[in-house]
């Protein structure tokens, strides 16, 4: 069965809980099993979010450090206090205006979304272009257009979020 | 919606989804992280099946429970939700709720924090279930959670008791693919009977009553569904590991990956209090090494209570605060075994954002004004949102809901009788205030007590996903308004300000306190909406602008009024605006000491 493990953070606001959503029901749609662990209450204001997203034969909600195949972080400095959970072979999907210059692990793929955002004129779908970017690089346990049917069902009735959603996550 | 096609649940929807599933009619609740999602999902589930329910967010959780009792009483399976303190609120019809029993199912969902993540405590709603000696169930997922709804429902009208459910963040805050089953409306009528010695027992019959609960506790300890689970019954060991909640889950993933099945024998113990007799006499008799794992007490531990075989949070094998995380688990089920600990490999990192208050949110003005008005006041504050004014130092305590007003008070009143007089600010948000606010102000209305109160009034419960208060009002019911409680509370100085026309909102804050120092308590009802509530519309402004050549760089913005939207720039030793946060409130026009905020020209 596919097996994916991923985590995915940023700030507050940034809208973690919906791409999380996303990719689950993304996995729901490909008959796989999946569980999710999100943060809610006063971290939402801005501080530090995280979810963890286990894909495939799983029973703990959470990824413990040192698993996790993929890291994709909205804000840069995301990178430095999540990196940890990654496999060695581990890959990453930043956020970031400059490309990173990590040891390890090898593999990261970095973003400018916040102004490809602004440039957009829609600075909420950060965190849509990121995933976007993610998906693009062909690591996700989904393609591109598994992702925007779910998206697509997700917004009907919203045509003009849906254009925006779409347009984010093709960005890349 | 196909009934048998898996849909992506939060435990939180899943336990409503159980709740529907199984024919609850009164539903009611306070909302509170992590269990605000429930009462919400159980009126989504309600909606979308069209049955016929009164589904509630209650001024409390005291008040939530007896709204959903009562419903018991009359015969129709009924529930509450809450967080863990919450049920401190409600904890007073529960202890009694547990003596009178029950007709109709009757579930208390509470959910716990380990960490903790979102809360004052991380206290185990499990032992207040021991308090109350009322049966508790455990869930270690989501899907679990809603099934065992179903069992709290069946075992509450087996025995005519209220039945606790304890899910932990963990749970609640998960999401699971999970096939919805078909709801059974239980087309019950509600039919209340009369019954005085024990409705209204008095205490010589409660002693009776209190005998024929532990009856029923013994015999719930024998009661088939929910007793403990192996989950390797073909192992043979002398050493057995026994855990609850998500931590079992937690164990299994590990026993799994670790290759641990034939190590131990592995136990899941769902409903933790009363402890099954027969499990008890096992665990006793047939291992001469057992670990518990559960969050956060040592409630399991406890019941087995023999301290020569069994390890846990008592003996010190399980750390004795914070939330049992896997890579917790995992050191210590190699300890358990005997196996050397690996090394861990690499800790997440401390640091990173602290959480703030939202750019353009008005209690940051309130605060900045607060503190321009009584720079060397006392800033008693309560729980919400505005618990983040603790960032601006305009938040000097935080107890419990309510707690603001009551120890504004209390300080007004050490502070006299030693023959002193200091300015004293107590914020609470409006939700807060109708929660636990009201009876303090009638106490310190009473006794003479000379404070300023501002209620942040943002027209939403925010902090806990925008609920509404009950200045909202219902279909049914008529809004209350929040001037009216405080003029009928007995104050005389009630005055509405906005916190974001700033100078004059200070002034309001200077008049107040004026009126504090010599007459009384002075109300200042500070109105401007939660800008992350969505049923509001939110025009767009024209966002904050710097000039730079007039900027100084002292930094005045960035630290008396933390706007997240306001960036000190290291390199050019200017303030610059992240126009990806700027909400354009404009408060920051005024707050910059040498006029070096603007505004731009369009929103």
């Amino acid at each position: 069965m596919t097996s994916q493990q991923l985590i995915i953070s940023g700030v507050g606001g940034q809208g973690i809980l919906f791409i999380t959503r996303l990719l689950a029901e993304t996995a729901i749609a490909k008959g796989l099993p999946v569980l999710t662990s999100e943060t809610h209450g006063m971290a939402q204001r801005g501080g530090i979010v995280i979810s963890h997203l286990k894909i495939g034969d799983f029973a703990s909600p959470l990824i413990r450090p040192g698993q996790a195949d993929g890291l994709i972080a909205l804000s840069t400095s995301n990178v430095a206090l999540h990196r940890s959970f990654l496999r060695t072979d581990g890959w990453i999907a930043a956020n970031s205006a400059q490309p990173l210059c990590l040891a390890e692990p090898p593999q990261v793929i970095t973003i400018d979304a916040d102004q490809i955002a602004r440039n957009m004129d829609n600075p909420q779908a950060v965190n849509l272009i990121v995933l976007g970017k993610a998906l693009a690089s062909s690591r996700l346990f989904c393609t591109v257009d598994e992702m925007m049917a779910v998206i697509s069902r997700h917004l009907s009735g919203r045509p003009a979020q849906l254009a925006g959603a779409l347009a984010a996550v093709t960005a890349a | 919606m196909s009934a048998d096609e898996p849909v992506l649940m939060q435990g939180n929807e899943a336990m409503a989804r159980g709740l529907v599933e199984h024919g609850c009619v009164v539903a009611a609740s306070y909302p509170g992280t992590p269990a605000s999602e429930i009462l919400s999902a159980v009126d989504a589930w309600r909606k979308q099946e069209g049955v016929a329910m009164h589904v509630e967010w209650a001024v409390n959780e005291k008040v939530a429970f007896e709204i959903a009792y009562a419903a018991s009483q009359t015969g129709l399976r009924a529930a509450t939700a809450m967080k863990q303190v919450g049920l401190n609120v409600a904890s007073d019809p529960l202890m009694s709720a547990a003596y009178l029993g029950t007709i109709g199912g009757f579930v208390i969902i509470s959910a716990d924090d380990p960490g903790p993540h979102s809360s004052q405590t991380e206290q185990d709603s499990r032992l207040m279930a021991m308090q109350a000696k009322l049966p508790i169930l455990d869930p270690a997922s989501p899907a679990e959670a809603r099934e065992l709804v179903g069992c709290a429902f069946a075992l509450s009208e087996a025995f005519e008791l209220p039945v606790m459910l304890r899910p932990t963040t963990r749970v609640c805050h998960a999401c699971q693919d999970i096939t919805p089953a078909p709801v059974n409306t239980l087309e019950r009528k509600a039919d209340f009977h009369k019954d005085p010695q024990r409705w209204a027992a008095t205490p010589k019959f409660r002693y009776e009553l209190h005998r024929a609960l532990n009856h029923k506790l013994s015999q719930i300890a024998a009661y088939a569904p929910t007793a403990p689970r192996c989950l390797n019954p073909t192992t043979q060991s002398s050493r057995a590991v026994v855990a609850s909640g998500v931590a079992a889950a937690h164990a299994l993933e590990l026993i799994t990956t670790m290759g641990l099945q034939e190590e131990f024998v592995f136990y899941q113990v769902v409903q933790p209090y009363p402890l099954h007799s027969d499990f008890m006499a096992e665990i006793r008799s047939s291992y001469d090494d057992v670990l518990i794992l559960e969050e956060t007490a040592a409630v399991i531990e406890m019941q087995l209570c023999d301290y020569r075989t069994v390890r846990g949070r008592l003996s010190g094998d399980l750390p004795d605060a914070g939330e049992l995380l896997p890579e917790i688990i995992e050191r210590i089920l190699y300890r358990f075994i005997g196996q050397p600990v690996p090394e861990p490999v690499g800790t997440t990192a401390a640091g990173g954002r602290r959480p703030t208050l939202c750019p353009g949110c008005p209690h940051r003005a309130s605060f900045y004004a607060i503190k321009k008005a009584a720079p060397r006041g006392l800033y008693p504050s309560d729980i919400g949102c505005y618990t983040l004014g603790s960032n601006l130092g305009a938040v000097d305590t935080v107890l419990c809901m309510g707690a603001a007003i009551g120890q504004a008070a209390g300080f007004y009143q050490a502070y006299r009788v030693t023959g002193q007089q200091r300015d004293i600010v107590a914020t609470i948000g409006d939700s807060t205030f109708f929660h636990a606010g009201i009876p303090p102000l009638i106490d310190a209305v009473v006794q003479g007590a000379r404070f300023v109160l501002v209620i942040l009034d943002n027209s939403t419960t925010a902090m806990t996903g925008n609920q509404p208060t009950p200045a909202h009002g219902t279909p049914d019911g008529t809004a209350v308004d929040i001037a009216s409680i405080v003029t009928g509370c007995g104050v005389s100085f009630c005055k509405n300000g906005d916190p974001l026309e700033l100078p004059a909102f200070t002034d309001l804050m200077r008049e107040a306190l004026a009126f504090s120092r010599d007459h009384g308590i002075a109300v200042v009802i500070a109105q401007s909406p939660c800008l992350v509530d969505k049923s509001v519309r939110h025009a767009r402004r024209p966002q904050a602008q710097i000039t730079p050549a007039a900027c100084t760089g002292c930094r005045h913005c960035t630290t008396q009024f933390e706007c997240p939207a306001l960036v000190y720039d290291e390199t050019s030793n200017k303030v610059t605006v992240d126009s990806m946060l700027c909400s354009g409130c404009g408060v920051c026009r005024t707050v910059c000491p040498v006029q070096a905020i603007g505004q731009k020209e369009q929103p």
